[in-house]
């Protein structure tokens, strides 16, 4: 390890910081604070460092390991068992979707692949005009966005991008489609390209080396391995304590060792899988049927080109391009949009996400330096019969989506093979291939159109990823239309808020951290004015 | 949309025998025939990749096959669950001859037979039968390629020397 690279986190604890590695437990264990925040991501970070430094008494809850930037050594073999939800093989109900969603300290934020957008305009007025969210303006939520960029580092990419995505701004401009340079969380970037299998440098701004060190310098406690179980419940109104299973050693399996956790408020931010999947194990009232519903993943369909010179995916800064051009076309609630970025070439990743197998797949292989893989993610969650997946409980009460995908997803699904394949194309492609176990790939944009017309397309037979799990816990202008309101706080239970991507009530239309940051750094600012007895400061 | 069916609905279905689905449910695949089962796999999807030698090939399975087992032992209590019946399956000889449609022994099936099975379940109309094969088709091809051995044969140089 270099002398130039700091792991904050690493050198806190030797200083003495907090923290509790559950699978060491040896006997049960009850703790007090005024908050407990359950989840350590997007959502859990933020909040943990403001109330921290408001002097509040915090404890952090996660259900992943303790990794720092030291541990990252960016191997697939090493990240995905550790730092990811079942192992990044987290799959929908029907198996149709592989979930890519993060499970260490700093959630999804340690592995994220670091594009920071703000939501956009277009999805606050669809909340504010079509859902009643009136307060959650582009205007008065700026200031809350522009706080957490500044926080995290978050700048437009100023480094020449790397080929994988400068092929995606070629092929575009080629086509008078708009294609643009996205804003990054990182502070003195290497742009190494390893961010999924998190940061072996600290660069990234992830909230392990952000808010998380900030709130347990300040007193905060952390609990890794720890499976936050259930909400204790008194009557119908208050939450009283919160009880976690010790993991064993295997980080998997809970074993019999609880830890009980009193305090004055909770805090959920376990994801937009596993916090409306605390509150259905917990019992907490639901008279409206939401809980769970109305989960959204940006359905995500998968194109690779090959191209004559290296492309060398898996080198530099993963995603630095995008393009909103098809977001554009139709009416926000009409036919799907779709975001185009590129994802960072991997071995596994890129092995596993391609189809077939034997001779065809390794002659693909043989073509990895020169792969250029493009993605559309679709926004869901707007148009009348988009309707999301509905999180469940299975016996042992772990959470599944049960995602189906329709023909409404299905119509821009082609849409955006189709649009991959002509921008790939342009950009100087020799071959493109959909991701779909139905098709060798085509030489050309003529043969692509014909082919991609005539695609079957169907679950598991074309390839659908996520990296964006969004609602479930939605938030409503009333407990007719909303699991919690504006502010997160929970309709039923006084002493409740949600602070992570299960609120949102549609998909984000963009990556959603920076949506979860600024939404928390507002939510939580109230929530500790409250909390203190301060008067509710002014805002928009 | 997709009909989905369970594994009990195709077995009822498509076998009217709910007896094979009661066997996987209560026995474990014995670690043998597992591993057997595997490298049987393994071959077939690997062709293509695989090193000549038959030393060298034979190696190169083995230590696919402990991949795949250690990738399992990172899934979800349930993933692993669902993963072991499918394997306990895939042993059990008159499911590998009625489901699978591999009449030959693991030990004894070619890449050509075990490539068919794999094609009928990729392009099955049960979902069920399907996604197994997806499951297999990540765990063989993610457990290969993990190997820092692999990388060269693909033109990846590795993961950068950086500190």
């Amino acid at each position: 390890m270099g002398s130039n690279v700091r792991d904050l986190m690493r050198e806190g604890l030797a200083a003495g910081w907090n923290h509790i590695d559950a699978t060491r437990l040896s006997a049960n264990l009850a703790l007090e604070a005024d908050v407990v925040i359950v989840g350590s991501g997007a959502g859990g970070g933020v909040a943990a460092e403001l109330l921290a430094t408001e002097g509040l008494r915090v404890v952090i809850v996660e259900e992943g390991p303790l990794w720092t930037t030291s541990d990252f050594r960016m191997r697939e073999a090493e990240a995905y068992p550790n730092l990811y939800q079942e192992s990044a093989a987290r799959k929908t109900a029907d198996k149709a979707v592989n979930i890519l969603q993060g499970r260490s300290v700093g959630g999804s934020t340690t592995v994220n692949w670091t594009s920071s957008f703000r939501t956009p305009p277009e999805t606050l007025a669809y909340w504010q005009g079509a859902l009643g969210i009136k307060p959650l303006s582009a205007e008065a939520m700026a200031p809350w966005f522009a706080a957490m960029e500044h926080r995290l580092g978050v700048r437009t990419w100023a480094v020449e991008p790397n080929e994988n995505n400068a092929i995606l701004a070629r092929g575009a401009r080629q086509l008078g489609i708009e294609a643009r340079v996205i804003p990054r969380n990182v502070r003195g970037c290497w742009n190494i390209g390893y961010c999924g299998m998190g940061c072996p440098t600290g660069a990234k701004q992830s909230m392990l080396v952000t808010t998380l060190p900030s709130a347990m310098a300040k007193g905060a406690t952390l609990v890794s391995r720890l499976r936050a179980e259930r909400l204790l419940l008194d009557g119908k109104q208050r939450v009283v304590a919160l009880r976690g299973l010790a993991l064993q050693a295997d980080g998997i399996r809970p074993g019999n060792i609880e830890v009980t956790i009193r305090a004055r408020h909770f805090i959920v931010a376990g994801g937009a899988i596993g916090s409306p999947a605390l509150l259905m194990r917990s019992g907490v009232p639901d008279p409206h049927g939401l809980l769970g519903q109305r989960t959204f993943l940006h359905p995500t369909v998968v194109s690779a080109g090959v191209f004559k010179d290296r492309v060398d995916g898996y080198a530099g800064a993963p995603q630095s391009i995008y393009s909103d051009h098809f977001l554009h076309q139709h009416p926000i609630d009409g036919p799907l949009g779709f975001k185009l970025e590129t994802p960072p070439l991997h071995p596994v990743l890129y092995a596993t996400t391609l189809q077939g197998f034997g001779e065809g797949h390794a002659e693909k292989m043989r073509d990895f330096p020169h792969a250029q893989v493009t993605i559309a993610l679709v926004r869901d969650g707007f148009h009348p019969q988009s309707r999301g997946g509905r999180v469940k409980l299975r016996g042992d009460g772990s959470p599944y989506l049960d995602y189906p995908l329709d023909d409404v997803y299905w119509e821009a699904a082609r849409r955006a093979l189709l649009a991959m394949a002509e921008i790939q194309f342009a950009a100087g492609a020799g071959r493109v291939t959909p991701v779909h176990e139905e098709t060798p790939g085509f030489a050309s944009w003529s043969e692509a159109k014909r082919g991609i017309a005539d695609l079957r397309l169907k679950p598991l037979l074309c390839r659908v990823v996520s990296a964006h799990v969004m609602g479930g816990c939605a938030m409503g202008d009333s407990p007719a239309r909303g699991v919690v309101d504006h502010r997160g706080r929970h309709f039923q239970l006084e002493n409740l808020t949600v602070c992570d991507g299960s609120v949102f009530p549609t998909s984000i239309g963009a990556n959603p951290q920076l949506s979860i940051y600024g939404l928390a750094a507002r939510n939580i600012s109230l929530l500790a004015a409250d909390l203190l007895g301060r008067p509710t400061p002014a805002i928009l | 949309m997709m009909t989905l069916v369970t594994r009990r609905d195709f077995l009822k279905a498509g076998l009217g025998g709910s007896v094979l689905l009661a066997c996987a449910g209560c026995v474990t695949a014995a670690a043998d025939d597992e591993a057997e089962m595997l490298a049987a796999v393994a071959s077939a999807v690997l062709a293509g990749v695989l090193p000549a030698s038959p030393a060298q090939r034979q190696a190169a399975i083995s230590e696919t096959v402990a991949g795949v087992r250690r990738a399992i032992a990172g899934l979800s209590a349930a993933a692993q669950k669902e993963v072991g019946e499918l394997f306990t399956l895939l042993t059990l000889a008159p499911a590998r001859r009625l489901v699978a449609g591999v009449s030959s022994s693991w030990g004894s099936a070619g890449d050509e037979e075990v490539s068919n099975f794999l094609n009928r379940w990729r392009y099955s109309r049960f979902a069920l039968l399907q996604g197994a094969y997806a499951a297999l088709h990540d765990l063989v091809l993610g457990a290969w390629y993990a190997r820092p051995e692999a990388w060269p044969t693909i033109g990846y140089p590795g993961t950068p020397e950086i500190f």
